[in-house]
């Protein structure tokens, strides 16, 4: 847009076209003649890295010496730690059926008898499952993490939802720590905390505090500002105010910043397998060392039931209406599982049974390689033409462009998306990258969001579209997404490695699946948005049903079509770096190299620090501009 | 309607606001200090993108009084009725309440007062959703401490007196606006203030249910005799609580005075806009058409006080052939004939008339 | 990760803290309270084994763990962990025992020299060597395939949809030992390193070149099952001699021939009684090692795997109990 503005002012009123293609053509003729020119090909023992991982070997040695980690570090270490053990116990002293029947308490006492029942049918499935003691685990980091996330952030979240100042402080990093993949918190804790499940919490924490902050100061904002001003009216000092109208008139809002916060929280803990928290997390580990589904299969169950059973619990807290109360009769209710749980702790021997338990890890490897084998022709056909057509020839171009060429073409695609400053920051990313010295990975890993993003963007669109005009697609359609939307990403990897192995295309296969819901839902949410008297008038015009969508829906969804993108694009970055663990390489890669040989830590600090850019460089480019 | 106290609770605090300002934007006490403030408010947001909502108000209001603020939205009778208690804090001016100095409150004072000399009724209500109706109305006195029984106590009283016995263990949502209404009118008189300060508290109403409402507030007045500031954007309610009204235009006071005042005499055009089509036989007195008997009249007619509404002289005028006689007391301040009446029922010329002396 | 408070830290608060700081001590103290990675549920018989990712480790590992499971009544957590992550947990106290350590020699320098959190405690019995494989067919094929000079003649055949233009070089999980990108460059080789990302990855492609008569050159070791199952030929590099190896950036030789070792904590060494003299006293053949990890691989539950082994060798693992 701003490219034509510099053209308007011309005698001859060009075609619309025409500049854009004109920019392109340059683009591409420099290509031609500067390729192989200015690029930065990587290199293992880059000067940056080396750096990085000096300082790392200087942070260890001074651990127990720099005042920094005396009076700091080291205190939260050991209070993440007492806390981690103190849950931990209370957890495991509960015993199998203890914590089954609580659970299920807790369900029926938030949601009534079937969530209750969901409960202990998710919570027995654990130790079904042979997976009790790394269920227990995952629980308690995830609770652990949750309790310090909402200890700092409802409190901050209070604070920015009646201080606009702070509000403005806080939301531009949050921003930033929405779009951060989850792989880039994990060097940087290990620099801190080094490995382990207390350094597991802390990054649990971090990722999952930005929706304790945020809703809940979006909880605080929404109280009717009318309640505040007759609580004031009537003399009540601030303390009052919060405590007898905010707090009460956010809750359900406040519930909601609690769900969200577990279900980040989960996501996490699972990928902090990769520096030694235990758990699930590290059964799929496990599994991908062994490349066996069958090893992963049973802990990605766990995972998604753990999150559903969580999840419909705190929903059903925060679905409670303002003046709700729990009746007698769903107290006794709630309480008749957890007696019966506590009572069979005493009863039951303490570690569950393993004969009482299903393994399928077997059948499941044998079900993974029939797949293999008997539909290779098709999932090699998919993935090779995808890499021959699509994959290679973008990534080709991407690293053997000079990288001015390439930062040229982003600050220009940046600008004409999104105007100058959005373009700057872009361009500003790009730079950042190539100081780190992990310019042609980075290409490399751009090469696959972009392609996966054509891939969701397409299927997205598709779903949507359908789902917005069959209401009945869109009943189907949407407890799946629903479904989709509460597992963590790790869990995306399966699928994807039982069909592809470990490829680059396997990770675009994940990112794609794990992206598509939340496009499929805003597209459809934004054609919906469409005003009815609108959508009537057209009709009334005499509008087809195509005409309809492309005329008046698409168009007036364009918001939420380039929010879907936006939120696309984010998400693939996302899964595309966890992709490196199961052939993706690149940037990916680099983060588990950093995590696993010493000597390439700095690498993978990089390329962490590098995913973070390249998600905001993203973000930037490809949010919509504010309307004018 | 206009009802003296009779039988207050409690002493009645009089209002005295003088040269209040509110500015509203990041440098406000820079316009207030300089000749900015005589800007026009388009004028002023343009260039130093502050809004004045009050500008230099002045008024008393008389206690047990009902005083009525009127104007349009954005005219800032709603900021100026927050300043009273600064719930919006004031740029500049003195307030006072019941000899208390407002402005100069310290945050103790300030909560002390509003708990306990001056409360208010909000346009949305502003009802707590997850309490019932008998806590709403007992926040106030939970709010100062006082012990669980005794507020409930008070608050079943006060349920009583506004109408709405039976309804106590409900939520407000489970009530009907106008209800919602009455459990605000019930929480703020639940403190027994001197003042009340009601913010539009019916205009989200329905015109029957508002009609029920004004009566109610205009019988508590009566009932309980409290000072009351009432602010509303509906002509008629003003003409129907007001003992005086003030009328806001661009955050000032454009006129103050009676009804009658207002519509026999409005200060300007924009007054007399505003009243142009109130039937001024229903507002204004016989003492407003009267006239000097022309020579020859005949002084025989029927007599009737000089603060008889036009509209209730009618049937008299028309029983009697002669010229109504108006006096004031034993004086005779004047006649009035059938033409006089039924001329006073056209409406408002557009050229406003001198007030009688 | 196993933390050890000043003593008395809790109890005295951070009044005390305050002066002194918090240590995250790593030095040996018995009873000091643990923030450990699991935090035991019997505390005193508790032995944390670290779970490399290939498979002949997790052979160790599991029989190992069976023999204190179920011969001396200790409990066994096996967290998965990389090499050097592994050696980490000694110092967090994640980890009390490596059972199959491949050199290392700064890691050993580090953890076992400077901080002194580790001890080493003998040989496994087994010999441990990486090198590059290409399948027999290939050498069949084309008999000089096998010395690195010739490589880059037949780098085409090595092209895959990842390595684009160059040959491949399969290589398998991203921890382990290696020194492939700088063999590459420094020997000038026309390849790039593609990572499977795991051993089975490497294993699934060898049998697969194998079979298929596919051409693939990679990463792989002995002892490995793999070689009992088909046959690979190695590929020569320029030999090994002491200390060729000493600069990671300038590695232009094979790897050595190693003799594989356990290492463990040093608390482990102090603390451990049984459990470390049976670590300590475990040497076994890479025949050995190369059946139970063949079971575990065909999918056998590696318990279970260990169990069959340990049932028909009594003779070999009883003189590993202490007595």
């Amino acid at each position: 847009m701003s490219l034509q503005a510099t053209a308007a002012p011309a005698a001859v009123r060009l075609p619309r076209w025409l500049v854009p293609a004109g920019v392109a053509a340059l683009f591409v003729a420099a290509y031609l003649v500067f390729k192989g020119t200015g690029t930065l090909p990587h290199d293992k023992e880059a000067p940056q890295f080396l750096a990085i991982t000096d300082l790392r070997e200087w942070i260890d040695a001074n651990r127990n010496s720099s005042p920094v980690f005396l009076y700091f570090v080291n205190y939260i270490r050991i209070y993440v730690g007492e806390l981690y053990t103190a849950l931990y116990v209370a957890l495991t002293s509960l015993g199998w059926p203890g914590l089954i029947g609580v659970m299920g308490g807790l369900g029926w006492l938030a949601g009534g008898w079937r969530v209750g029942l969901a409960a202990v049918a998710g919570f027995g499935s654990f130790a079904v499952l042979g997976l009790w003691d790394e269920s227990v685990l995952t629980l308690t980091l995830v609770v652990a993490a949750v309790l310090l996330s909402l200890l700092v952030g409802m409190p901050l979240g209070v604070w920015a939802g009646r201080s606009p100042r702070l509000r403005r402080l806080v939301t531009p990093a949050l921003d930033v720590m929405q779009i951060m993949p989850t792989f880039a918190y994990l060097a940087p804790l290990v620099l801190f905390f080094q490995i382990g499940p207390i350094a597991g919490i802390v990054a649990t924490m971090i990722y999952s505090i930005p929706p304790a902050i945020r809703i809940t100061a979006l909880a605080i904002e929404q109280v009717s500002p009318t309640a505040v001003e007759a609580s004031a009216s009537l003399g009540a000092t601030r303390w009052q105010t919060l405590r007898k109208v905010y707090l009460p008139l956010g809750r359900s809002t406040m519930a909601l910043a609690v769900n969200q916060t577990i279900m980040m929280a989960l996501s996490m803990v699972v990928i902090a397998a990769l520096i030694a928290a235990p758990g699930l997390g590290d059964i799929i580990i496990r599994g991908l060392s062994r490349a066996q589904v069958g090893i992963m299969l049973p802990a990605g169950i766990a995972i998604v039931v753990m999150a559903v059973v969580l999840d419909r619990i705190t929903m059903a807290a925060a679905r409670r209406g303002p003046h709700d109360r729990i009746g007698r009769a769903r107290l006794l209710g709630a309480a008749a599982p957890a007696v019966l749980g506590l009572a069979g702790t005493a009863v039951l021997p303490a570690q569950y049974p393993e004969d009482w338990s299903v393994r399928f890890v077997t059948q499941v490897n044998e079900a993974v390689r029939w797949a293999e084998t008997n539909w290779y022709p098709v999932t090699a056909f998919v993935k090779d033409v995808t890499s021959a057509v699509l994959l290679n020839p973008l990534e080709g171009l991407l690293t053997s462009a000079p990288w001015w060429l390439v930062a040229a073409a982003v600050l220009t695609v940046g600008w004409w998306a999104g105007g100058v400053r959005p373009a700057l920051t872009a361009l500003g990313c790009l730079l950042a990258i190539a100081l780190l010295g992990v310019w042609e990975h980075a290409m490399s890993t751009l090469s696959m969001v972009l392609v996966a993003v054509v891939f969701t963007l397409a299927a997205g669109l598709l779903l949507g579209v359908a789902a917005a005009r069959r209401p009945r697609f869109s009943a189907v359609q949407r407890p799946i997404l629903d479904a989709a939307q509460t597992m963590p990403s790790f869990v995306y990897l399966l699928p994807a490695l039982a069909l592809f192995e470990s490829t680059k295309f396997t990770a675009i296969f994940a990112s794609v699946i794990y992206s598509i819901p939340p496009v499929v839902r805003l597209v459809e949410d934004g054609i919906r948005g469409v005003p009815e008297t609108v959508v009537e008038a057209a009709t009334a015009a005499g509008s087809t049903p195509r005409q309809l969508l492309w005329k008046v829906q698409l168009p007036m969804a364009r918001r939420a079509i380039m929010l879907a993108a936006n939120q696309g694009i984010v998400m693939t970055l996302a899964m595309v770096v966890i992709g490196g663990m199961v052939g993706a390489g690149a940037l990916g890669y680099d983060v588990i190299t950093g995590f696993s040989q010493r000597s390439d830590f700095g690498m993978g600090f990089a390329a962490g620090v590098a995913t973070v850019l390249l998600g905001v460089m993203l973000d930037r480019i490809t949010t919509a501009r504010r309307s004018s | 309607m206009r009802v003296a106290p009779e039988r207050p609770s409690i002493d009645p605090a009089g209002i005295k606001v003088t040269g209040l300002w509110k500015i509203f934007g990041p440098r406000a006490e820079r316009v207030l200090a300089g000749e900015d403030r005589n800007l026009d408010p388009e004028e002023l947001r343009r260039r130093t993108g502050c809004t004045a909502a009050v500008r230099d108000v002045s008024f008393e209001v008389r206690p047990g009084e009902m005083f009525v603020v009127m104007g349009l939205s954005g005219s800032g009778k709603s900021t100026l009725v927050r300043c009273l208690t600064r719930l919006v804090e004031p740029t500049a001016g003195e307030i006072s309440i019941g000899g208390e100095d407002v402005v100069r409150a310290s945050p103790a004072q300030l909560r002390e007062l509003r708990r306990h000399r001056v409360s208010m009724v909000f346009q949305h209500f502003g009802l707590l959703p997850h309490r019932r109706v008998i806590d709403n109305v007992a926040y106030g006195l939970e709010i100062q401490g006082k012990p669980k029984a005794a507020r409930r106590e008070r608050a079943r009283q006060i349920l009583a007196l506004v109408g709405l016995d039976g309804h106590a263990d409900s939520y407000p949502d489970q009530l009907s606006g106008g209800m919602q209404q009455r459990v605000g009118l019930a929480r703020a008189l639940a403190v027994d203030p001197e003042v009340m300060l009601f913010d539009e508290p019916f205009s989200a109403l329905d015109p029957l249910i508002r009609r029920d409402m004004q009566a109610e507030v205009v019988r508590l007045h009566r009932e309980v005799g409290k000072t009351m500031v009432f602010i509303t954007h509906d002509l008629s309610e003003a003409l129907k609580l007001g003992e005086r009204i003030a009328i806001m235009r661009a955050g000032a006071i454009v006129q103050l005075g009676t009804p009658e005042e207002l519509v026999g005499a409005p200060a300007d055009d924009y007054v007399a806009d505003f009243v142009r089509d109130v039937p001024r036989s229903e507002v204004l007195s016989l003492r407003w058409i009267c006239r000097d008997p022309e020579p020859g009249e005949s002084l025989e007619g029927p007599e009737l006080p000089a603060h008889t509404v036009i509209k209730d002289a009618v049937p008299v005028a028309a029983a009697s052939a002669q010229p109504i006689r108006v006096v004031d007391g034993e004086k005779l301040v004047g006649v009035v004939d059938r033409v006089d009446i039924l001329g006073s029922l056209a409406p408002a010329p557009a050229v406003p008339e001198k007030a009688p002396a | 990760m196993r933390m050890r408070l000043l003593a008395g830290f809790l109890v005295l608060g951070m009044s005390v803290a305050g002066c002194g700081g918090a240590k995250v001590d790593t030095a040996p103290q018995t009873g000091a309270p643990t923030a450990g990675s699991a935090p035991a549920s019997s505390a005193a018989g508790t032995v944390k084994i670290a779970i490399n990712p290939w498979v002949g480790y997790e052979a160790s590992a599991n029989v190992v763990a069976y023999l204190l499971k179920n011969e001396l009544g200790y409990q066994v957590e096996m967290p998965e962990l990389k090499e050097q992550v592994a050696w980490e947990g000694f110092e967090t106290g994640t980890v009390d025992v490596i059972i199959e350590n491949w050199g290392h020699e700064d890691l050993k320098k580090k953890f076992i020299e400077e901080k002194k959190v580790a001890v080493e405690a003998g040989s496994t019995g087994n010999k441990g060597v990486i090198g590059w494989y290409v399948p027999k067919w290939m050498a069949d094929k084309y008999p000089d395939i096998t010395d690195w000079k010739n490589l880059n003649k037949y780098a085409d055949l090595f092209k895959t949809s990842e390595s684009g233009d160059k040959g491949a070089l399969l290589f398998g999980d991203p921890s382990y030992v290696s020194n492939e990108e700088a063999l590459i460059k420094n020997l000038k080789l026309n390849f790039k390193v593609v990572t499977g990302g795991s051993e089975a990855a490497l294993i699934k492609s060898a049998q697969q070149a194998q079979e298929q008569k596919k051409p693939l050159l990679f990463y792989f070791w002995d002892p490995h099952w793999l070689f009992s199952k088909i046959e690979l030929v190695r590929v020569k590099l320029p030999p090994y001699t002491p200390g060729c190896d000493a600069d990671p950036k300038k590695v232009a030789c094979d790897y050595p021939e190693l003799d594989l070792d356990k290492i463990v904590s040093k608390k482990f060494a102090d603390t451990g009684g049984k459990a470390y003299e049976l670590v300590k006293n475990f040497s076994w053949t890479n025949e050995d090692q190369n059946q139970v990890a063949l079971d575990i691989n065909n999918g056998t539950d590696p318990q279970e795997a260990a169990k069959k082994w340990i049932e028909a060798n009594p003779a070999k693992w009883q003189a590993w109990i202490p007595k």
